[in-house]
């Protein structure tokens, strides 16, 4: 099992390739170990096939989100189970954009990464999934999850640390015997809070466990231009240009939707 | 009195409880101020075969529930706000997790939300009004829920929206032959008029059976589970796989068959965990929709 004392992790890409060549930028100047990315590398944004070529280049170590196992395996829809029509709508301009602009060479290294990886940070076990150790596109929001719920989570997954990015904003929670729950945050689009920065986070065990959530500049107006070359939607360039989510905001729970605009 | 319900005769899966997720409580028994034409457990203000659950009933299986890694609580009914201490037990669930009362919006008072709206602020975690409205215009809604319920919970809705709530409307599907999109449309432009600038809309199918076996008809033979219905069908997407609610007469499996005497699973809950076998009418609906009962914020739960 691979063992370190300090590493970046981020997820959600959402194909915003100049996000995450700012992230590994500073991830490098902050002196990390090791890079993971825990999946959804489509959706969203421009020019999907620039991504893979940068996580490999920087030995990005990948798990498989939803979205990558969905275009991976050829589904019908990203998995995220809308059920408004608007949101459907939209999620389905993403993703027939995503699946269509991939190439097979990377539809079949994105259904060949693991679903989970377990790894040693200092003293705690980590285990990095998507959307939660039970299942892979499980939603698990700050304000619906019971501090009593994720520690049942971390005794059962035998994990220290759960590291998930699904919902695509991030949160923590200490949990019982210095355990930790952490939703590392996404790069793909900023998280409804009316910034146009992403995030990722920087994990240490120093020996204790630390989490530095990283704001990540960068030219969101390069990447809102090239999503209006490619004929993506508005609703998507005002998010990126904004920082407030316009589209698949069913599945939000109350406190989480309150914050955003729409 | 429990209605009898359906129980085929021949082989049904059984499903086991992968992990109790959402824990239900009937905490308004089978009352309600209103007799909708299409409930599934035909509540209304005379319906006494369920009681109350009192604020200590729940306190107890709140604590319990923190052992058993529970995610959600949810409260129904009948009515959840005829129960006199629903302020109370909210205030407290919000000390242990999230939140949802499923409600018809029609007899709220300023005094509780204004109670419930602090409470939810001092809470990590979120509070959901999820009312019960069956159609976006006043004669559709009617028919099913009675003369006048439409404006007043909309009276409800508008109260809600006003002390920071962001109501889930959570529709009945009444007609076999409505358009989900064109439903989806009128309530959000329904709750946009009413002081809902982020609309927030749940449909659901009815359950055959209670009034609504009256209404419009009952389960045909066809419809039920067979064990080779399960093949290839992830059981999660089923209810009594990751629920179970707590009435005044004991545990039972689902939300749907608290009147089945066979759907009563014990007298406390960590004896209720054990696998049930699908036998109802009903768990036929729960097949084919899924996630029937829970918030849009858990997701679809089919892999």
């Amino acid at each position: 099992m691979p063992s370190h004392t300090r590493i970046a992790v981020f997820g959600g890409v959402y194909n915003n390739y100049l996000a995450l060549e700012a992230a590994l930028r500073d991830a490098r100047s902050r002196g990390v170990d090791a890079v993971y990315c825990l999946g959804d590398l489509g959706a969203f944004g421009p020019h999907p096939d620039r991504v893979f070529p940068l996580l490999r280049d920087h030995g990005v170590l990948c798990i498989q989100g939803n979205y990558d196992n969905s275009i991976g395996e050829g589904l019908a829809d990203c998995q995220c189970g809308y059920t408004d029509p608007r949101d459907n709508y939209f999620a389905h301009i993403s993703y027939e954009y995503t699946f269509n602009h991939t190439s097979l060479a990377n539809r079949l290294w994105m259904k060949e990464l693991p679903q989970q990886r377990r790894i040693e940070l200092g003293r705690y076990r980590l285990l990095l999934c998507h959307g939660s150790p039970r299942k892979m596109n499980e939603f698990l929001w700050e304000s619906t999850c019971p501090t009593h719920f994720l520690d049942h989570l971390a005794t059962t997954h035998n994990a220290d640390v759960i590291l998930t990015t699904h919902t695509g904003v991030k949160w923590q929670r200490r949990l019982s015997h210095d355990r930790h729950f952490v939703n590392v945050g996404v790069l793909g689009r900023p998280e409804n809070d009316g910034r146009t920065n992403v995030g990722y986070a920087i994990l240490t065990a120093n020996p204790n466990f630390e989490v530095e959530f990283i704001p990540v500049e960068y030219d969101y107006r390069r990447l809102a231009a090239e999503m209006r070359e490619e004929r993506l939607p508005l609703e998507f360039v005002e998010t990126v240009m904004t920082g407030w989510w316009t589209t698949c905001l069913e599945i939000l729970p109350s406190k989480e939707r309150r914050r955003g605009r729409y | 009195m429990a209605i009898p319900l359906p129980i085929l005769d021949e082989p049904a899966p059984s499903i086991a409880l992968s992990h109790l997720d959402d824990l239900w409580f009937q905490v308004a028994g089978t009352l309600c101020n209103l007799t909708c034409r299409h409930c599934f457990i035909s509540c209304s203000p005379h319906n006494h075969s369920f009681g109350f659950l009192s604020l200590d009933a729940v306190r107890r299986v709140l604590d319990e529930s923190v052992q058993l890694g529970v995610k959600e609580y949810y409260f129904t009914g009948g009515e959840p706000f005829l129960n006199r201490d629903m302020t109370d037990i909210l205030e407290r669930t919000l000390l242990f997790g999230p939140a949802t009362v499923l409600t018809n919006g029609t007899v709220f008072k300023v005094e509780w939300l204004e109670r419930l709206a602090r409470a939810e602020a001092a809470s990590p975690y979120s509070l959901e009004f999820r009312v019960s409205i069956d159609g976006y215009t006043a004669e559709a809604n009617d028919a099913v829920r009675g003369p006048g319920t439409f404006d007043r919970a909309l009276r409800g809705v508008r109260q809600l929206a006003a002390h920071g709530f962001l109501p889930i409307l959570t529709v009945a599907r009444t007609d076999d032959d409505q358009n989900d999109t064109a439903l989806f449309a009128g309530f959000v432009d329904l709750l946009r008029a009413n002081g809902c600038d982020r609309p927030r809309v749940k449909i659901l199918p009815t359950l055959r059976m209670g009034a609504e076996e009256d209404r419009q008809r009952g389960y045909r033979d066809e419809e039920r589970i067979t064990p080779e219905m399960m093949e290839e069908y992830d059981p999660d997407r089923l209810i009594c796989s990751h629920s179970r609610i707590v009435s005044d007469h004991g545990v039972h499996v689902c939300p749907i068959l608290i009147e089945a005497p066979d759907a009563r699973l014990g007298a406390a809950l960590a004896k209720s965990l054990g696998v049930y076998p699908l036998r109802h009418r009903a768990c036929f609906t729960c097949y084919q929709y899924g996630a029937l009962c829970a918030n849009p914020s858990e997701g679809r739960r089919d892999a």
